[in-house]
């Protein structure tokens, strides 16, 4: 095992040209995605990939890559193949019959597996209007290498950045290069990453630590899934470029448990490191020892901020503590430690081999690089988009996204999770970047993107994220322990149709003391979702308190759904329904049992006669 | 009737389990209530009391934070375990109704198990598979692009 070690530049070097050759002599890969494409079956389509090339004999001549996320969710199970650069849809074991003779052996795309756009197929990644815009450069190898093989990653120049800084730098230099850069944490509050590592540097004191915030507690959020399942190595390369400016010698990776695959991923990642002394003491040869540990979450989301995290670490129950002491002061068992996000390490290898002059051409003038998105709800094109800061909302939401579906007219997105906001229609040609979306009632947050359409009822929105803060609240500070309670209490009285004027006023009220007086971010922020949809939707509130009436038709006790005359007995309705709540005779008018009905709309949605009302 | 104490539990599973560690500081209970879950399948209050005997942090402590992390089970669980999504994107594509059919389907609420301990349901708060809502977990496999259609077909195959 000893001789893997890389004991300097040149032997990485080496390596890393050795493997570059290893990889050109097989001409034909395909690389199928193992991250969300899992749950659609990707697992056996890579396993009958397998079987079927051995049956052809052409197990040497083409390589399957289980890979990670390639982006375009939408379309899972998703599988890209070289050298062409197709990019297939859908794939199901079946489909390898055909796709093993026409385009593994003859090189021709299949057209039903292809992306279509304007009906017509577009084989090439390249070509697909869903990556047009995007700008791949922290995800530049998510979806093209096994995350499970360092080699992988050492291929395509893992670890170069890390190991000539430890060899040819000052710890200064690389900080004053991340400043330059302009990297802002992309955990959501976009604190300038340059100075926050020189805060903790120069911070009294020999034991230092730095922690990987992994725990993405936001629903709607895995960008940081992603990063860990499919290019860990580059996570870990900006640990340890961090804590060579920092002066730290131990790291933690504070994974959520929710995430077992990305637990794992890190896991191997570390070890292989660690074989190949490129974490440890002595890393690389350059004298600098860093090691991590990963620990994982327990299930709570206000263990995201970073005392709480900090406080789970020590093994206490996840509450915060009052800030100052910032971490990089008083941390991790009172040591100064710096806490990033997944994707803010993922940056820094980036901008050591960019230079902070090219890295800062990119984005906005307050806001460089790039930026994650999770493009998730009402839109076409689910997935993982990495565009520019500064690309517009309308841009994400329509040219990559591809819009809504059914053409239906866009009535919000949701940005920045729990502690985020409702962004609406008039802000569609806005520049994102994280002053503007500040400014436009929202936070730019960790990335999660939800786009709504005219059957999200923006009340229940604001209803779901404070019963997520209400039962993700520590307890420990009153504003938040009672004041997101009460919210909640008055925005469900809202949505059952019982609300009054008042209300309204008190909501205002509560939710700007409850933004003020709370400990920790998660209470300054629970109150947002309400605030934003009070301003920029206010009249659906309304709707509910005088006229009893929810546009979007979700809140159940403003809807009542009824089987009327126009009912032919067909039956469609009572076969459909999940919970058996439709009776009836053939050709007879059937009838909803309102105490069975669970309201969910599948007879609303299937009855072809017009005869179900609500 | 017995004590909290005082039920039969095997303890030699987790004085094997805290053997593998040198030395036991408060900042591993943790995981080593991770580690006790996953050998027992939750955490039973009689391995509290040993734990906290061998490791001489106070049982109080391990209660607080044994409740106050969603993850940890302080009563036997069911021999599968669904978890529905309310993250945001399964919210808005459907997701309630996805636990309300399951809920109506196994007679239990969230965080129930069912009677013949064959379910356990909980709802989590976002499985990072946004991009399929809305989502569910049957143990480690996913079911994503789901309706309330397609739930009673799932959990049969478990049977």
């Amino acid at each position: 095992m000893s001789n893997l070690r890389i004991q300097s530049t040149h032997d990485l070097e080496r390596l890393r040209r050795q493997l570059q050759s290893q990889a050109h002599q097989i001409q034909t890969k395909v690389y199928i995605c193992m991250t969300g494409c899992r749950a659609l079956g990707a697992l056996a389509v890579a396993e009958a990939l397998r079987e079927k090339l051995a049956q052809f004999g052409m197990e040497k001549t083409v390589q399957v890559v289980e890979t990670g996320c390639i982006g375009i969710c939408a379309q899972a199970p998703v599988m890209v193949i070289e050298p062409q650069g197709f990019l297939y849809g859908g794939v199901k074991p079946e489909d390898l019959d055909e796709i093993i003779p026409q385009t593994l052996q003859q090189g021709k795309p299949i057209d039903r597996l292809c992306v279509k756009h304007d009906g017509a197929a577009v084989p090439v990644l390249k070509d697909i209007p869903f990556y047009q815009k995007q700008k791949k450069l922290v995800l530049e190898n998510c979806g093209r290498l096994d995350p499970r093989k360092i080699e992988d990653a050492i291929e395509k120049g893992a670890y170069v950045a890390a190991v000539n800084g430890l060899h040819h730098r000052k710890p200064e230099d690389i900080i004053e290069q991340v400043i330059a850069a302009g990297l802002r944490g992309r955990g959501g509050a976009g604190f300038s990453t340059g100075v926050k590592w020189d805060l903790c540097r120069k911070a009294p004191g020999n034991e230092k630590y730095v922690i990987c915030n992994a725990d993405e507690g936001d629903p709607g959020a895995f960008m940081d899934r992603a990063l860990l399942e499919g290019d860990p190595h580059r996570v870990v390369e900006g640990m340890i470029i961090a804590a060579f400016a920092i002066g730290a010698h131990h790291g933690f990776v504070y994974v959520r448990a929710e995430y077992p695959i990305a637990v794992d991923h890190v896991n191997i990642a570390i070890g292989q490191a660690r074989e190949y002394g490129l974490l440890g003491e002595n890393i690389a040869g350059s004298g600098f020892a860093f090691d991590i540990v990963v620990r994982m979450g327990a299930g709570a989301f206000v263990c995201g901020e970073e005392t709480a995290l900090i406080a789970s670490l020590e093994g206490k129950r996840g509450m915060p503590n009052p800030r100052p002491p910032y971490p990089a002061q008083k941390g991790y068992r009172g040591k100064p430690t710096n806490i990033n996000n997944v994707e803010t390490f993922a940056n820094v290898p980036l901008i050591m081999q960019m230079g902070a002059p090219e890295y800062s051409t990119i984005g906005t003038e307050k806001s460089k690089g790039t930026k994650i998105f999770a493009l998730a709800g009402k839109v076409n094109n689910t997935g993982l988009v990495e565009v520019p800061m500064g690309t517009t909302l309308g841009e994400i939401v329509f040219e990559i996204g591809g819009g809504i579906p059914g053409a239906k007219p866009f009535k919000a997105a949701q940005m920045g999770g729990p502690s985020g906001g409702c962004i609406p229609a008039q802000f569609l040609e806005h520049p994102i970047d994280y002053d503007t979306v500040e400014k436009m009632g929202a936070i730019m947050g960790s990335g999660g993107l939800i786009v709504m359409d005219e059957e999200t009822c923006m009340v229940d929105v604001a209803r779901y994220f404070i019963d997520f803060c209400q039962a993700e609240s520590c307890g420990k500070c009153t504003p938040c322990r009672e004041g997101t309670k009460k919210l909640l209490e008055i925005l469900q009285t809202i949505c059952d149709g019982k609300g009054t004027e008042d209300d309204l006023q008190t909501l205002q009220v509560l939710g700007t003391y409850i933004k003020r007086t709370s400990l920790c971010g998660l209470g300054q922020t629970a109150p947002n979702p309400v605030l934003s949809t009070l301003k920029n939707f206010r009249v659906e509130y309304e709707e509910h308190i005088r006229n009893h009436k929810c546009r979007a038709g979700v809140c159940r006790e403003l809807l009542h759904y009824q089987i009327i005359d126009t009912c032919t007995g067909c039956g469609v309705c009572k076969r459909k329904c999940p919970v058996d709540a439709i009776t009836g005779e053939k050709k007879q008018l059937h009838v909803i049992d309102q105490h069975l009905c669970i309201k969910c709309g599948l007879c609303f949605d299937v009855c072809k006669f017009d005869a179900i009302i609500r | 009737m017995e004590t909290v104490k005082e039920l039969n539990v095997d303890k030699e599973s987790l004085k094997r389990l805290l053997g593998s560690y040198q030395r036991i500081t408060t900042g591993d209970l943790i995981p080593l209530l991770q580690q006790i879950q996953q050998v027992y399948g939750y955490l039973p209050p009689p391995i509290l009391f040993e734990l906290s005997k061998q490791t001489r942090i106070p049982i109080s402590r391990i209660y607080g934070v044994a409740t106050f992390y969603e993850q940890f089970y302080l009563r036997p669980h069911g021999r599968h375990t669904i978890k529905c999504c309310r993250g945001t994107a399964c919210h808005v594509n459907g997701g309630p109704e996805i636990s309300r059919t399951i809920q109506q389907l196994l007679r239990v609420k969230p965080g129930g198990t069912t009677e013949d301990m064959a379910y356990t349901f909980e709802t989590v708060a976002c499985l990072g598979t946004c991009f399929l809502a809305p989502v569910m977990m049957v143990d480690q496999d996913y079911y994503g692009h789901l309706n309330p259609d397609k739930i009673s077909q799932i959990l049969k195959s478990y049977r």
